[in-house]
């Protein structure tokens, strides 16, 4: 049977995120033939439609509605909600993002129906849909089925792959104007924290600094490594209630969750919590003077050593590669 | 203030995961008050302090469930409520969340906290569904909250971003950490909480129909992930151990 299935993209600084082409991905095996409905709201939602349509959406609905310019959880379940209605779709696929995580559930609730909360994987069995997700903060793993209604999923960023970008692929963009009323949240302010350098959750490659960094300068060394690798700088709690740098670099189960392709930890012990954010990164590499640190036992290579030595020197020489 | 608490009672967060015929095996386990939770039972005492009222604990669970209730009692809560579903059969989110509904229905609610996510399942789904159900506005993942009059000021972590913004009662709201420190129970809150009321709620109590007691959801298995080889330590000194680094990340990992 055909599925139609609806995929929320999500725009950050005036781009479509990654995890909006993952969750079209996900939309692919699961629709059997059936169209892939991109949906967009806000002010950029004209020009990341194209995007969408190149990494596999069939037809974008786009609504720029004031209101949607910036998320409240009232708006986009009411936009949503009329689309969802209209469409009648098998399934609606997010980003396990901090919209993703507030909306689904509100929605899923709406609609009386089933979620799965940030899957990292999808297999079909007998044209049904079977997720994998992580449980005990990535210590296991459950496979879930939906078994009734229209099915509701938010992927974990960076985890499945997108498809091939196809620039020849084209489709309907079109807008509507859903009707958006009593609103009971005021965004009053946006204090933007994110540095430059582009989403930690997204990044291929991650330098992160605990509190074994020791000051805020501690993490100059950490971000030319980052630097000369292309990567992001991201931190432990530690790191951050030290006041060595930003929350908003925050890598575990408080912070962002993320799954480089390489992950180099660097004066950072590995408490679970910090573990549930990073462990299923594909390399790591742990850089700890104590050799007993937790942080070795999800490790693929460690150094135990000063990481004011170590890193500086590492820099240097992949820069005789890498510049 | 009517205050309700979201509170669910999870593994011990060190506690090694074992998993037999597909379920994670509970058998002397640690169990503990799932952390985020934690920061809202310590919100809605500070919300009581600030402004009286009453608190009131909700948890979906067994039996022994009863502890941690105990627990949030000796914190300062008032009331404990244990809604106990082992009736059905594997509720979901969908069902835990219909149910901790059907309980609050009758209930004057001004505000109703929980924590941003329970550690073990790590779905964050039940909160925001109760919000939705009992048609109340939700703000999730707070950093800090406060109440004057009818007006609801939060500031809310949004990946590391900060959003201020404000709202009105009754609401739902979801901790994130940073939003307070959780006290300890004191010696006299633990007497003081032998005696305090501890409702039992079984599903035949509960007006739920057919179609609210079936989950949406079923999980087909569980399992640990694949044992990680045990990672290489790198030797000799500090030149080589860099050069060493450098050479496997290329030739072997590949990932520069
Ligand atoms: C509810 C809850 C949620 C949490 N969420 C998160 C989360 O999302 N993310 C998170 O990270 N934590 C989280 N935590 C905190 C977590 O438990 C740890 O406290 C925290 O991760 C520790 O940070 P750290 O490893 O930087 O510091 P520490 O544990 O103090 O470790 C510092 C490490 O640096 C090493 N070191 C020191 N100097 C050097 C040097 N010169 N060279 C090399 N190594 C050096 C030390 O050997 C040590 O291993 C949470 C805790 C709770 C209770």
């Amino acid at each position: 049977m055909e599925k139609k299935v609806l995929v929320l993209g999500e725009i950050k600084d005036g781009n479509l995120r990654n995890v909006s082409l993952e969750a079209i991905a996900c939309a692919k095996q699961i629709r059997n033939d059936g169209e892939i409905t991109g949906v967009l709201f806000g002010n950029h939602a004209k020009d990341c439609a194209e995007t969408m349509i190149h990494y596999g959406a069939d037809r974008i609905l786009i609504a720029e509605n004031p209101e949607l310019s910036h998320y409240t959880t009232d708006a986009y379940t009411q936009a949503l909600m009329q689309i969802i209605n209209k469409e009648s779709p098998h399934a609606v696929v997010f980003g396990h993002t901090a919209k993703g995580k507030d909306l689904a559930p509100r929605l899923a609730a709406k609609l009386g129906v089933g979620l799965v909360s940030d899957a990292v994987e999808i297999e079909m069995n007998n044209g049904r849909a079977i997720y994998t997700r992580a449980i005990y903060s990535g210590k296991a793993f459950e496979r879930v089925t939906v078994t009734e209604g229209i099915e509701l999923v938010s992927v974990r960023p960076n985890n499945m792959k997108a498809l091939k970008k196809d620039t020849s692929r084209n489709g309907p963009v079109t807008a509507f104007d859903p009707e958006i009323k009593n609103l009971r949240t005021i965004v009053k302010e946006i204090v933007n924290k994110t540095r430059g350098g582009g989403d930690l959750s997204e990044a291929k490659i991650i330098v992160a600094g605990g509190r074994g960094v020791k000051s805020k300068e501690g993490f100059r060394p950490l971000e030319e490594l980052a630097e000369v690798l292309g990567g992001a700088v991201g931190a432990s709690r530690g790191a951050c209630d030290a006041e060595y740098c930003d929350y908003s670099m925050q890598i575990g189960q408080t912070g962002k969750v993320v799954t480089p392709d390489l992950y180099i930890a660097a004066g950072i012990s590995g408490a679970i919590q910090h573990l549930a954010g990073m462990s299923q990164s594909k390399i790591v590499v742990a850089i700890n003077k104590d050799p007993e640190a937790p942080i070795f036992d999800v490790a693929d290579y460690g150094i135990v050593g000063d990481l004011f030595d170590i890193v500086p020197k590492l820099t240097a020489e992949l820069k005789k590669i890498l510049v | 203030m009517n205050i309700y608490v979201l509170m669910k009672r999870t593994f011990d967060t060190e506690e090694k995961i074992i998993i037999r015929d597909g379920e994670v095996d509970k058998e002397g386990a640690e169990f503990i008050i799932n952390p985020y939770d934690e920061y809202a039972i310590e919100e809605a005492i500070v919300l009581r302090e600030a402004h009286g009222g009453e608190v009131t604990v909700i948890t979906v669970g067994d039996e022994d469930a009863q502890k941690e209730l105990r627990t949030a009692l000796a914190m300062g809560a008032d009331k404990a409520v244990l809604i106990n579903l082992e009736e059905l059969e594997g509720p979901d989110h969908f069902t835990i969340s219909e149910a901790i509904s059907s309980w609050l229905a009758d209930k004057d609610v001004d505000i109703i906290l929980g924590g941003n996510v329970a550690v073990d399942d790590g779905a964050g789904q039940v909160a925001s569904r109760v919000a939705e159900k009992l048609g109340i506005n939700q703000v999730t993942t707070i950093t800090e909250l406060t109440i004057e009059d009818e007006t609801v000021k939060i500031e809310r972590d949004v990946e590391g971003d900060i959003e201020k913004i404000e709202t009105t009662l009754p609401l739902l709201v979801t901790c994130q950490q940073g939003l307070n420190e959780p006290r300890y129970p004191s010696l006299p809150g633990i007497m003081k909480a032998k005696k305090k009321p501890l409702a039992n709620v079984g599903v035949n109590e509960l007006e739920m129909n057919e179609k609210e007691l079936t989950a949406k959801t079923k999980t087909i298995d569980r399992f640990l992930p694949p044992p990680k080889a045990k990672g290489k330590i790198l030797e000799g000194d500090i030149d080589q151990q860099v050069n060493e680094l450098v050479h496997l990340l290329k030739n072997e990992a590949k990932v520069i």
